[in-house]
């Protein structure tokens, strides 16, 4: 399992796509490339934009289809980081 | 270029200040301004300053400004952004002195990340409305530096008014503008019809695939105007000749948020002075701030609903014959 500290790479307020993308390049991806659970740890974050969460896992959704969610965990996330990520997923689902 | 300091310039009242801009001559930039009061909003600022990015200092002539409230606007840095000389104007350090954000240029992604981390105490927010100050910011400035293709990046300044208790926000650039950005997969005819795509849920210019592409997904406009539109907040976008203004819901209607701005209760002209790029101005009223997470409840559903109307409005039908 692989769990990755978003407030470490991102601070509290989680805006920077290009941090985003590197973390889903730099150690999403080839942890589920190994066949591995990715655990995105929100501890300390108290908000996320949309662009972030979008920049975060719309490419692995769409590549790796739905079904990838079932691998990949949302620890600790506030209210508003658990809905930003809902409905960047709903919104994914529906272009699917 | 001609720019007209008024006596008054909100976003309520903007639509005279625009209509007064000259864009002719752009090699040179001409600012007059009320000879007794200047009181106007940052997205005024934004765009003289922004207009001075466009030409040589020596062409900047500015004629000398005699109203009281001038060491305003050297408190907010537009004489030093222009280059002007200020020497005659003292400066009149007010009780809300500190919460403001002078006019500042944001070329890069990092910027951007300190610009709003150092915001925050600066405007002395509390948490919850920190949140949508900080989520408003950092949507509007990255959507210039990724869609404006301008290295000159944007320019931001932000102040505090005590008397509404709100924070009001202005956002300029000299990019290539809405039309053209949202033309790299649309088709608008006109820099108005470029806004309402842009503010519509799910439309970018980066692609015509509903969920966009992995940096993305056509949402960041459409956020903000909700959250003006929750708030019941102006929320102003300007480019090419197109205007845009999302008007203040009156408290007793029941609020709704729309996909397409047009349905919003709003006022817009495609015939204004033309601006090369963008310029967005909102006003966030503090006491009015909903809990932020509560907004994105009524944006998450339009949202959707706005993508699955398009998609189904692609379906194929059955051929009878």
């Amino acid at each position: 399992m692989k769990t990755i500290n978003i407030f470490n790479h991102a601070g509290a307020f989680a805006e920077n796509k290009d941090i985003a993308r590197n973390i889903r390049l730099q150690e999403m991806i080839p942890a589920l490339d190994q066949n591995e659970e990715v655990v995105l740890d929100f501890e300390k974050v108290d908000a996320a934009t949309q662009s972030f969460v979008h920049a975060l896992i719309s490419d692995i959704l769409r590549n790796y289809g739905i079904e990838v969610l079932d691998r990949i965990a949302f620890k600790s996330c506030n209210e508003t980081v658990r809905k930003i990520t809902g409905i960047v997923i709903e919104y994914m689902q529906e272009g699917l | 270029m001609r720019v007209h300091l008024p006596n008054s310039a909100f976003l309520g009242n903007l639509d005279s200040f625009l209509r007064g801009f000259d864009p002719d001559n752009p090699e040179t930039l001409e600012i007059t301004a009320n000879l007794r009061w200047i009181s106007v909003h940052p997205f005024v600022l934004s765009m003289i300053a922004a207009l001075g990015q466009r030409v040589k200092p020596k062409n900047i002539h500015a004629e000398k400004f005699e109203a009281k409230s001038r060491h305003y606007l050297v408190r907010m840095g537009l004489f030093k952004y222009l280059g002007l000389q200020t020497e005659d104007i003292s400066i009149i350090e007010h009780e809300s002195a500190g919460r403001f954000i002078p006019l500042t240029r944001i070329q890069t992604s990092e910027e951007l990340t300190n610009c709003v981390t150092e915001m925050i105490p600066l405007l002395h927010l509390e948490p919850e409305q920190a949140k949508t100050i900080a989520y408003v910011v950092s949507e509007l400035v990255r959507n210039t530096l990724e869609h404006a293709a301008t290295p000159d990046g944007a320019i931001l300044c932000a102040q505090y008014y005590k008397k509404s208790n709100s924070i009001r926000i202005g956002i300029a650039d000299n990019g290539i503008g809405i039309k053209s950005a949202i033309n790299r997969s649309y088709n608008s005819r006109t820099d108005l019809e470029a806004i309402q795509l842009a503010l519509t849920p799910g439309i970018t210019g980066t692609t015509r695939k509903e969920g966009g592409t992995e940096l993305n997904a056509g949402a960041g406009l459409f956020f903000i105007k909700s959250i003006a539109s929750v708030n019941r907040d102006f929320f102003v976008v300007y480019s090419g000749n197109g205007f845009y203004k999302l008007l203040k819901n009156p408290k007793l209607k029941k609020l709704r948020l729309h996909a397409n701005p047009f349905d919003d209760r709003h006022s817009k002209s495609s015939d204004l002075p033309r601006w090369q790029g963008t310029v967005v101005g909102i006003d966030i009223a503090l006491d009015q701030t909903d809990k932020f997470s509560g907004l994105l409840d009524a944006i998450g559903s339009t949202y959707t609903t706005a993508v699955r109307e398009r998609k189904k409005a692609r379906y194929k039908k059955p051929r009878f014959i």
